[in-house]
């Protein structure tokens, strides 16, 4: 099989417009999660990009009246991440796309209700990039972001593409904040992670996109060995008692990178606060023989980004093996899960290698993503 | 390193006709509406499956159309539980979000559901096949324009390529107000018919 390398990348979010800006507020232990009073039927914390200074970045290479809050997003970080790259768009490049709801606000807003297809989306990113096949476009709850890495990679190493840009991307939505709201999983603080006061979910706006290439030749890639993604077969809004995708996925990776739980020195959790989530991990990285492993879920400085989050998070840990950082897991004070787990308490300087990421979502889904430092 | 794939059994249902293997099996008064219909097909075939009741009609849909080809297939159960699924479909789970916005739309009658939401999730359908037939493969829901016959080939493809998975659970299953379709398919290395995206989208369009 053929080596798979991310190489460019790009953040939107409230802590930045570039990844650098990213992980250095994450470093100063900032979150994007705010008060916000306008939002729902009553206050509620989220994590949201500021309309005018989105349209202000915007501005720069569209008309910000034309594209929805979501495209806008989606199409500034392809634009930095494309920018980056050492290849170009050809007819054998892929544009991957991974959002849970894509433009689900126009439903209820300005922008004609057609918008809300997928596909449309999928369109505008297209034409605006002059991208040469059909958008693949992934639409599988939480995991979306991260199993668009996997499908890249998969794609790539079976010659079916040479290169991939990958974009993930969903907003804050009275939709969605509605629909968690009637589960009774939106927190009354910000999102606590893993931690025993944790209350459930902060939720928030996030783009980001990757280069995927086969092409050794870039210095600082990360190359992706391995990936599984597998259900739980057992609840479609619960996670598994036992977590048994989750489990299964991480095994999946392993096996396919060849190496033992030991080689991994980072885990970069999907730690969504809820209750079951958290601890659902917790017995699922318990059964991998993950528990000394290093932790952190980076929800309590983003909030739950749906189908972003996997994308987002992956970049991020990306960033942790170039720069050699373990960041601390933001919320948690004491360990709320039945199981043991190593929690990053304090973002601290280690030697990196590996990391593996994993997200869960509705659907009894579940993705682990092992990502390490290309040899050089 | 290309593997020659073979497609074990194919189920459509479209205009209230049930087809297995290009042979129509049940053909239903073209005036029902979908739930009518997916409601006595469950009964004519004596499911015996509480949880039906409670899916939105993406769920039901691919949840029948799965029971059909998975009763064909007659696969080992050991084969089941590593089965990877693709789905696929145009319209996401729009049908079901616009019951879930409308439950949102005016502020002094807000009653959003939970039984509803969770449905606003097009890979739902995945999570239900997979409890019913206890199937912890892979996953994957793509949303495209059309049958994108290529991109299901490519990805079942790496899939079984990339050792993930022996068989797997191919398909199109669409809602969108009152116009449904679906169109599932089990490819693996061995199989009674030959597989290739020409011969599935030949399939799907003559079906």
């Amino acid at each position: 099989m053929k080596d798979v390398f991310i190489t460019a990348n790009t953040i939107i979010s409230p802590l930045g417009f570039d990844s650098e800006a990213n992980v250095s507020a994450i470093a100063k232990e900032e979150s994007g999660i705010t008060l916000h009073n306008n939002i729902s039927t009553s206050p509620c914390y989220a994590s949201i990009i500021d309309h005018k200074k989105l349209d202000d970045a915007f501005s720069k290479i569209g008309d910000p009246k034309i594209y929805t809050k979501l495209e806008k997003m989606m199409i500034l970080s392809l634009q930095d991440t494309i920018s980056q790259a050492a290849f170009s768009i050809s007819d054998k490049t892929a544009l991957i796309i991974a959002t849970t709801k894509g433009n689900i606000d126009a439903l209820n807003n300005n922008f004609e209700p057609e918008r809300a297809y997928l596909p449309a989306l999928g369109n505008k990113i297209k034409e605006f990039f002059g991208f040469k096949t059909e958008p693949i476009i992934i639409s599988n709850a939480c995991v979306s972001g991260i199993l668009a890495i996997a499908v890249a990679k998969r794609f790539l190493q079976n010659d079916y593409y040479d290169n991939a840009f990958v974009v993930g991307g969903d907003i804050v939505s009275e939709f969605t904040l509605s629909g968690f709201q009637s589960f009774q999983a939106i927190s009354k603080k910000p999102c606590q992670p893993f931690s025993k006061h944790r209350t459930g979910i902060s939720i928030g706006d996030a783009a980001a996109s990757v280069a995927i290439t086969t092409d050794t030749s870039e210095s600082e890639a990360i190359q992706i060995i391995g990936d599984g993604s597998c259900n739980d077969a057992n609840h479609i809004s619960g996670p598994s008692r036992t977590g048994e995708g989750l489990y299964l996925s991480i095994i999946s990776a392993l096996k396919e990178a060849n190496i033992k739980p030991e080689s991994i020195d980072y885990i970069s959790a999907h730690g969504t606060a809820t209750a079951f989530n958290d601890e659902m991990e917790a017995i699922a990285f318990n059964r991998a023989k993950l528990e000394k492993t290093p932790l952190n879920s980076l929800k309590g400085y983003y909030g739950h980004t749906l189908g972003a989050s996997g994308l987002l998070e992956a970049i991020v840990g990306i960033h942790s093996l170039k720069n050699n950082m373990l960041y601390k897991s933001l919320g948690m004070d004491e360990l709320g899960v039945t199981m043991p787990l190593n929690i990053i308490e304090n973002t601290t300087k280690k030697e990196l290698k590996t990391f593996i990421k994993t997200a869960s979502g509705f659907g009894g889904c579940n993705t682990a993503v092992i990502f390490k430092k290309a040899e050089q | 390193m290309k593997k020659q794939l073979k497609i074990i059994a194919y189920c459509r249902i479209k205009n209230n006709a049930i087809s297995l293997n290009g042979k129509s099996i049940i053909t239903k008064d073209k005036d029902l509406s979908f739930s009518d219909f997916a409601k006595q097909i469950y009964k004519e075939k004596q499911l015996a499956y509480p949880k039906f009741f409670k899916m939105d009609n993406l769920c039901k849909l691919a949840f029948l159309t799965s029971e059909f080809l998975f009763e064909a297939a007659k696969l080992d159960s050991e084969i089941i539980k590593n089965t990877g699924i693709v789905l696929s479909n145009k319209a996401s789970s729009l049908d079901t979000d616009r019951n879930h916005q409308d439950t949102i739309n005016d502020k002094d009658n807000y009653f959003p559901s939970p039984a509803v939401f969770v449905y606003t999730l097009a890979n739902i359908m995945i999570g239900e096949i997979s409890i019913r037939h206890q199937i912890k493969g892979e996953n994957a829901f793509f949303v495209s324009e059309k049958f994108n016959e290529t991109l299901i080939e490519h990805y079942a493809s790496s899939l079984i390529i990339n050792r993930k998975s022996s068989h797997i659970l191919c398909g199109w299953v669409n809602v969108d107000n009152n116009n449904y379709d679906a169109f599932m398919y089990l490819v693996a290395e061995e199989g009674s018919y030959n597989y290739s995206k020409e011969i599935i989208k030949n399939i799907y369009t003559q079906n």
